[in-house]
This record gives C-alpha cells, sequence and structure tokens, in this order.
C-alpha cells in the first residue's frame, strides 16, 4: 500500500492551519477597536452569502474557466430561504431544497 | 398581519421573548440543523473517497489527507492535480490559496473564543471549516455567548466524522457509489449557507453586507477564480455594510442586537461592556 501522499497531506495540513489559527490565536483580539469589532461581526454574513452565491452561480466550464450558471439550484435555495425564513428551521428548508431539485432532476427540467 | 410570514410580523415583543432563547433549545436546534450538512458531508465524502481511489490513492492515503486538511475544496483539487502530476509545491500553493478564506472565520469567531485556553483555540481551528463556522456562529449569536460543546458538535458530529467515514466508504466501495447530484444532495451546501446567513441577517448591515458579499463574490468569481471571490466577498462586504447606518431591524433575531451579536453593541453601534453570565465552564461570554 502506497503512503507516498500522506506527505504531501501533511504538508497541505501545514500550509491550511495558519489561516485556520492565527485569528483565533492572536493575542487581544478582545481588545479591538470597536469599529473592528463590528467588521468582524459582519464578516459572517458576507462570508455566508458570498459562498452560497458562488456555489449557487458559478461553476467551472470545460475550458476550465468560470461560467455564470441559472438552473434548478436558484429556485433552490430560493426555496430553502423561504422555509427558513418562514418556519425558521434549517432542515426543513435544506429537505425541501433536496426534493424540488432531485424532483426536477428526475424529470429531466434540468 | 395577517399573509406575513410569521418573522416578518414580529413585533419588539417577540423579539424580547425570543430573546430567551436557552442553551439547550439552541444546542436542539444546532442538532437539528447540523443534520443536513451531515448529509451533505457523507455524500461528498463518499464522491471525494472515490475520486481519490480513481487517482490512485490508497486508502490510508485518501484518509490521511481528510484528517490532516479536512478541507473538501482542497481535497478536491489535490486529487485532480495528483492525477495530472502537478508537482507538490503546486499543490500546497494551491491549497493554501483555496483554504485563505478560514482566515475570515477564525477571525470572526475570534472575539468570542478569546476567554477560551490556548491549546483548546488551537484544537477548534484545526476543525474550522465553512460548515463549523456557519453553524457555530448562528448558535453563539442565538444565546449571546460561546459554547464549545455546540462547536465541537458543529465542528467534529456533522463534519469531522462523516467526512472521514465516508472518505474510507468512497474508496472502499468505488463504483457502486451514486452521484449525489442525482439526489440533490449538491444544493445543500449552499442552501445550507444561504440559510444560515439569513438567520444571521438581523439588521440593515448585516442585510448589506449579506447582499454585498455575495454581489461582489459572484463577480469576482467570474472575473478571476470562485475562491479568490468568496474571499473578496467576504472581506468587501462588511465594509460596504459599515457605510450603512446601524438599524434595529431584527426579522431573525432571536436576541437583542446587543446580545445577538456576540460584541454588545447599542443600535447606535456604540460597543459596551457585556453582562458575565454563564456557569458552564465551556461557555464564556462574548467579548
Amino acid at each position: 500500500m502506497s503512503l507516498d501522499l500522506v506527505l504531501l497531506a501533511a504538508l497541505m495540513g501545514v500550509a491550511t492551519y495558519p489561516s485556520r489559527a492565527v485569528p483565533m490565536l492572536a493575542p487581544g483580539i478582545e481588545r479591538l477597536p470597536p469599529p473592528v469589532l463590528e467588521y468582524l461581526r459582519l464578516v459572517a454574513p458576507a462570508v455566508l452569502a458570498a459562498l452560497a452565491a458562488v456555489y449557487t452561480m458559478v461553476v467551472i466550464g470545460p475550458d476550465g474557466q468560470p461560467e455564470f450558471h441559472v438552473g434548478v439550484e436558484w429556485l433552490a435555495v430560493a426555496l430553502c430561504l423561504a422555509v427558513v425564513w418562514w418556519r425558521r428551521n434549517l432542515f426543513l428548508g435544506l429537505a425541501a431544497a433536496v426534493a424540488l431539485t432531485a424532483t426536477a432532476r428526475a424529470v429531466g427540467l434540468v | 398581519m395577517r399573509g406575513l410570514p410569521p418573522a416578518a410580523s414580529m413585533t419588539h415583543e417577540t423579539t424580547a421573548t425570543d430573546a430567551a432563547v436557552t442553551l439547550e433549545a439552541s444546542r436542539r436546534r444546532l442538532i437539528v440543523d447540523g443534520l443536513g450538512i451531515v448529509a451533505s458531508a457523507i455524500g461528498f465524502g463518499l464522491v471525494y473517497g472515490l475520486s481519490a481511489r480513481e487517482a490512485g490513492f490508497s486508502i490510508v492515503e485518501a484518509v490521511a489527507m481528510s484528517v490532516l486538511v479536512f478541507a473538501g475544496a482542497a481535497q478536491f483539487a489535490a486529487v485532480g492535480a495528483v492525477a495530472q502530476g502537478v508537482g507538490w509545491p503546486a499543490i500546497v500553493l494551491l491549497t493554501a490559496f483555496l483554504n485563505a478564506r478560514h482566515l475570515l472565520y477564525s477571525a470572526a469567531l475570534a472575539p468570542w473564543v478569546a476567554r477560551t485556553g490556548r491549546p483548546t483555540r488551537s484544537a477548534m481551528a484545526y476543525v474550522l471549516t465553512d460548515e463549523a463556522f456557519a453553524l457555530s456562529i448562528a448558535h453563539f449569536r442565538r444565546i449571546g455567548r460561546f459554547d464549545l460543546r455546540g462547536y465541537w458538535y458543529a465542528a467534529i458530529v456533522t463534519t469531522f466524522i462523516p467526512w472521514n467515514l465516508a472518505t474510507i466508504g468512497g474508496v472502499v466501495l468505488g463504483g457502486a457509489i451514486a452521484d449525489p447530484g442525482t439526489i440533490g444532495l449538491d444544493v445543500v451546501f449552499p442552501a445550507a449557507m444561504a440559510g444560515l446567513a439569513v438567520g444571521l441577517a438581523t439588521g440593515r448591515r448585516e442585510i448589506v453586507a449579506a447582499a454585498a458579499g455575495a454581489a461582489i463574490a459572484v463577480l469576482v468569481s467570474l472575473a478571476w477564480a470562485p475562491s479568490g471571490g468568496i474571499i473578496v466577498g467576504g472581506l468587501v462586504g462588511p465594509l460596504l455594510a459599515m457605510l450603512v447606518p446601524g438599524g434595529p431591524m431584527r426579522l431573525m433575531s432571536p436576541a437583542p442586537l446587543g446580545v445577538a451579536s456576540g460584541l454588545a453593541s447599542t443600535t447606535a453601534g456604540v460597543v459596551e461592556e457585556p453582562e458575565a453570565s454563564g456557569r458552564d465552564p465551556d461557555i464564556g461570554v462574548a467579548p
């Protein structure tokens, strides 16, 4: 059994860990000026919305370039948002999104 | 109020009632919210394991990557790069770039965990992912404080364990695995991120940050690369939001702004000292 790539995995882990740890371990983070704390508070909604939008609207095309994508995923995410807003239940929203997507694909809509 | 969604028809009284969201109630919600993430982690962990096997990884190598890197996008990229014979330095650099967005998550979590011991924070950082960040920060904001057990649930139970078990399953089962997209599992991740963002959109600034972050991320992704777009959207969205006056437009807030935000701010944006509370040693008060 090959183990060569375990070293690569370790190097990738070493490359990843600082981005995960440095801000969290930085001393005095709780003494940052209020505007900086306010900025950090706003990072969460911004980055989660960015992740959702990019994973819904951008795909990598056959030529390896990012392409704008329109598909049932838009409806699925919108349905999830509506359910979460209405019922305040993420799991229900995810179930609705998955059901919509699976149905649309099963009947060949997308 | 008839015809409006319950959340939209909230009054200050109902918001104040929701402020009494207990730790246990929030943990229950965290568990339920995490179930969708578990399904997604299993689906894509299986596909990752299969991809690794087809690229020539042994089961130990595939699992080592899931344990040591624990970042789906970087792992899929590495599998493709290894299969194409790309050199290790380039793969490591690509990994650092793809995972640079974790800087934002770590920075956003930092004020919540500032009073937690350094060894614990070091371990928390190791399992910080998109999903762990999204689930845990929503949980912290609901209860207005840090909750270590909630974090471990979000990071380990919903993601680390399913991802690693599914990696093994993917390598072992091989071609018997169906594409998660055929049953719609590929929409779980963006839908979960969007749903959790809605839960955090408790005021004008949060809404502007989310809308601007999403729009900028898509534009930059199309012009450059998706990973870069997410980072730029996450960095610039909050800056634009800070140009907007803060306001108490709490459509989904489970707690008054100062508590829910975790940063004890008033509606005027002035940060005050938080009220100390929490007897559970695993539960800290947000700074």
